[in-house]
């Protein structure tokens, strides 16, 4: 083994680091390419490919017209050809149009032609709502494809794990959708760029020890958990776990169950409609897995169940606030 | 290589592609070029104050002005007849103010405010006006194409006398939906014409990079349908174009594209200065000789237009957007008790789904009471 490596901690922002994790894969893989609506001379719509278009060159850095189902689907077939193409969709609303490509085709490739041939591609692209983008603009359904077997669905929360589940992803030898986030790009946060630091896809993380709940979500919803747990802990004396997923196909259950199994109370938090969502699926597995844990029925929160709408005092009330989660927690652990 | 960037210098002159238009049989009545001034003054009037308000941050989310498309804008407006049906992309406030919205409400729309014509449910991506016929700005890129065909559909079932104009991007076009709503336009001869606003950009990407045929009018030919290129810039070709594919539309059942040369001034919304990907020479360039309002200007003031008339257009217009302001500054916000509301049309139906929200007060909260009890 090599020299051990010097830990070099550099403090980024969500976008950098998912940048970082984009250009070390272009060194390291030739084969690696990136496709997507201004990702070159523009630098990406919300800038994350920044300067890998000057740096790469159009051949590696592809921009593409405004045409979704063709790009997606050009990926899907230059990965059954051994690339490895990295698509970037400008927002998860778009994603949509080329929705049959993503779940009639991608998904099925390998399983449908009895594992002759794969499909190892990324899509990326951010969820989230908050800047009054409304209803067209503002949606949150990864749950969607999580719902679909043969896609692996991942949602970085931090900067660190947006590399790491960034590179995990172009390596993976399937179809992987990694969900950003719009609120989330501009955070900072430690990355160590001594390592490689690619991070197993399909492990949760307690990202905050606590005793007496279990704040379980995955995306912006984590960092809103964490805040709620400040609270909680300053204002109520409660001491909440916040289960960072991170994940949600494949899902880790043990790392959530054990958490509850522990606070005897769970809380499933997530930016989109809650029906049929993400926490739906979370809730009902805890229900099993926790049923003789549990002090109270598993709460959950998500966006109010209408469109976004645009109205500064609508959208606040329909984004699933801090204080909308707090009064959850506190109905959950009787408070 | 191949895939590497084409800088094809497709040509963006604005000759007509053929001596006798199709439709030339319907001479459309002459422009009113003042009103269309004034119509076009207001649209930049109320695009400048709009820029404005969102540094104030009254307005948020996108917001995507017109600045530079107003001859385009009223151009095709004044085109239409009021039983057509007009719809757009969600650069929407220049086809609503030209099709006759108040501003006020469509300000008040923008300031997400309870009189916006969408009742601060839509914000500047999509103003609509029924009772004007414009049925909306949608966000979605393309994805009012086939919406717009199936109005068409619909006027030609209901037997009734209209056309539907449909506004896209030269970005739009190269959506699928492109190749499906003009695909079923042309096997069902609907009276629809696609108006292609060329502006030379979809964000920063040119129509030479983008399309494979840049002069996109020529795209028609693939359904055999009638194509042609206007400049955008000149609101009297515009509307003459117009007029005349739309009644051709209506009274034969052609369906046609008309692509608009025109040009943004701003960049592609609020947040985009505009110019990491296009040189200030070539916006000087546009600002300084092609401004539809001055080139509409010239041509009424060699009519004879004094400058008491000229000053009289924009104090009014001025005055329009003034009350626009104050309107949506005293329009309340919608109340939070009414978030639920349009979600559908049933109040009944709209009570049942509010139980969709877990936890919520008519739902689980409600059944567990009753279960404990
Ligand atoms: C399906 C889809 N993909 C991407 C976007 C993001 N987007 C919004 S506007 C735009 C550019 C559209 O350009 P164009 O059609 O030329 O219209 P213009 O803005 O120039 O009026 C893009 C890529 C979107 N709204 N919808
Ligand atoms: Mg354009």
């Amino acid at each position: 083994m090599a020299a051990e490596a010097v830990p070099a901690i550099e403090t980024m922002t969500y976008r950098e680091a998912l940048r970082l994790a984009m250009r070390e894969e272009l060194e390291r893989d030739p084969s690696v390419f990136l496709m997507g609506e201004e990702i070159g001379v523009f630098q990406g719509s919300y800038k994350v490919t920044g300067d890998l278009f000057e740096q790469f060159g159009p051949e590696r850095v592809m921009e593409t017209p405004i045409s979704e189902e063709g790009f997606v689907g050009a990926a899907v077939g230059a990965a059954m050809s051994g690339l490895r193409p990295v698509v970037e969709i400008m927002t998860l609303n778009f994603i949509v149009v080329a929705m049959d490509q993503v779940v009639n085709h991608a998904a099925k490739v390998r399983y449908m032609f009895g594992n002759k041939v794969g499909c190892p591609m990324v899509i990326r692209t951010p969820n989230g709502a908050g800047n009054q983008l409304t209803a067209q603009h503002s949606q949150s359904f990864e749950g969607w494809f999580a719902n679909v077997p043969g896609l692996k669905v991942v949602a970085p929360a931090t900067p660190s794990d947006a590399r790491g589940l960034l590179k995990a992803a172009i390596r993976d030898d399937d179809p992987v959708l990694v969900i950003e986030n719009l609120q989330l790009y501009k955070a900072k946060g430690e990355v160590d760029t001594s390592v490689d630091g690619a991070v197993e896809i399909g492990k949760a993380k307690v990202v905050r020890e606590g005793t007496d709940i279990s704040l379980v979500g995955h995306s912006f919803a984590v960092t809103r958990a964490l805040h709620v747990a400040e609270k909680l802990q300053a204002d109520h004396g409660i001491s909440a776990e916040v289960v960072d997923l991170r994940s949600l196909r494949p899902l880790d259950m043990e790392t959530v169950a054990a958490s509850v199994s522990k606070t005897n109370r769970a809380l499933c938090v997530e930016e989109g409609w809650a029906s049929y969502g993400v926490t739906a699926e979370i809730a009902s597995r805890i229900s099993l897995a926790c049923f003789d844990d549990l002090d109270a029925p598993v709460g959950r929160v998500g966006m109010a169940e209408v469109p976004m709408p645009y109205a500064k005092s609508l959208e606040d009330a329909a984004l699933p606030h801090e204080d909308k989660i707090l009064a959850a927690a506190l109905e959950v652990c009787g408070a | 290589m191949a895939t590497t960037r084409r800088r094809t210098s497709s040509s963006r002159s604005t000759r007509r592609p053929e001596a006798i238009p199709p439709g030339s049989a319907h001479v459309a009545e002459p422009l009113d070029l003042r009103g269309a001034l004034r119509d076009m003054t207001l649209i930049r009037l109320f695009e400048q104050e709009a820029e404005r308000q969102y540094k104030r941050a009254r307005i948020g989310g996108y917001c995507h002005l017109a600045i530079g498309q107003e001859a385009a804008n009223v151009g095709v407006a004044r085109g239409l007849q009021p039983q057509d049906k007009l719809l757009s992309s969600y650069r929407s406030h220049g086809f609503a103010l030209a099709r006759g919205t108040a501003p006020t409400g469509a300000m008040a729309e923008l300031f997400g405010r309870e009189d916006g014509v969408a009742v601060g449910r839509g914000g500047s991506m999509h103003l609509l006006d029924p009772e004007h016929g414009y049925f909306g700005g949608w966000g979605i890129v393309a994805g009012q194409l086939p919406i717009a065909t199936g109005m068409a559909l619909a006027g030609v079932k209901q037997g009734e006398n209209l056309a539907v104009l449909c506004e896209l991007g030269d970005g739009a076009i190269n959506m699928g939906a492109w190749h499906e709503s003009l695909n079923l336009a042309a096997i069902w001869n609907l009276p629809i014409v696609f108006a292609v606003f060329n502006n030379g950009y979809g964000m920063g990407t040119t129509v030479d990079q983008a399309s494979a045929e840049p002069e996109l009018y020529k795209r028609a030919a693939a359904f055999r349908m009638h194509g042609e290129r206007v400049d955008g810039q000149d609101v009297e070709a515009v509307y003459e174009a117009t007029a005349r594919l739309m009644t051709r539309a209506r009274e034969e059942r052609k369906p046609a594209v008309l692509e608009v040369m025109t040009y943004r001034l701003r960049g592609h919304s609020v947040a985009d200065a505009g110019t990491a990907y296009r040189t200030k020479e070539e916006i000087a360039e546009w600002a300084d000789k092609r401004d539809p309002i001055a080139l509409v200007t010239e041509r009424l003031v060699a009519d004879g237009i004094t400058t008491e008339e000229l000053d009289a257009i924009t104090a009014e217009t001025q005055a329009l957007v003034d009350e626009a302001v104050a309107f949506a500054e005293a329009s309340p916000m919608p109340d939070v008790s009414t978030l639920a509301d349009f979600v559908y049309g049933d109040p009944n139906t709209a009570e049942q789904f509010s139980r969709m929200a877990p936890g919520s007060p008519a739902g689980e909260e409600q059944l567990l009471a009753q279960l404990v009890a």
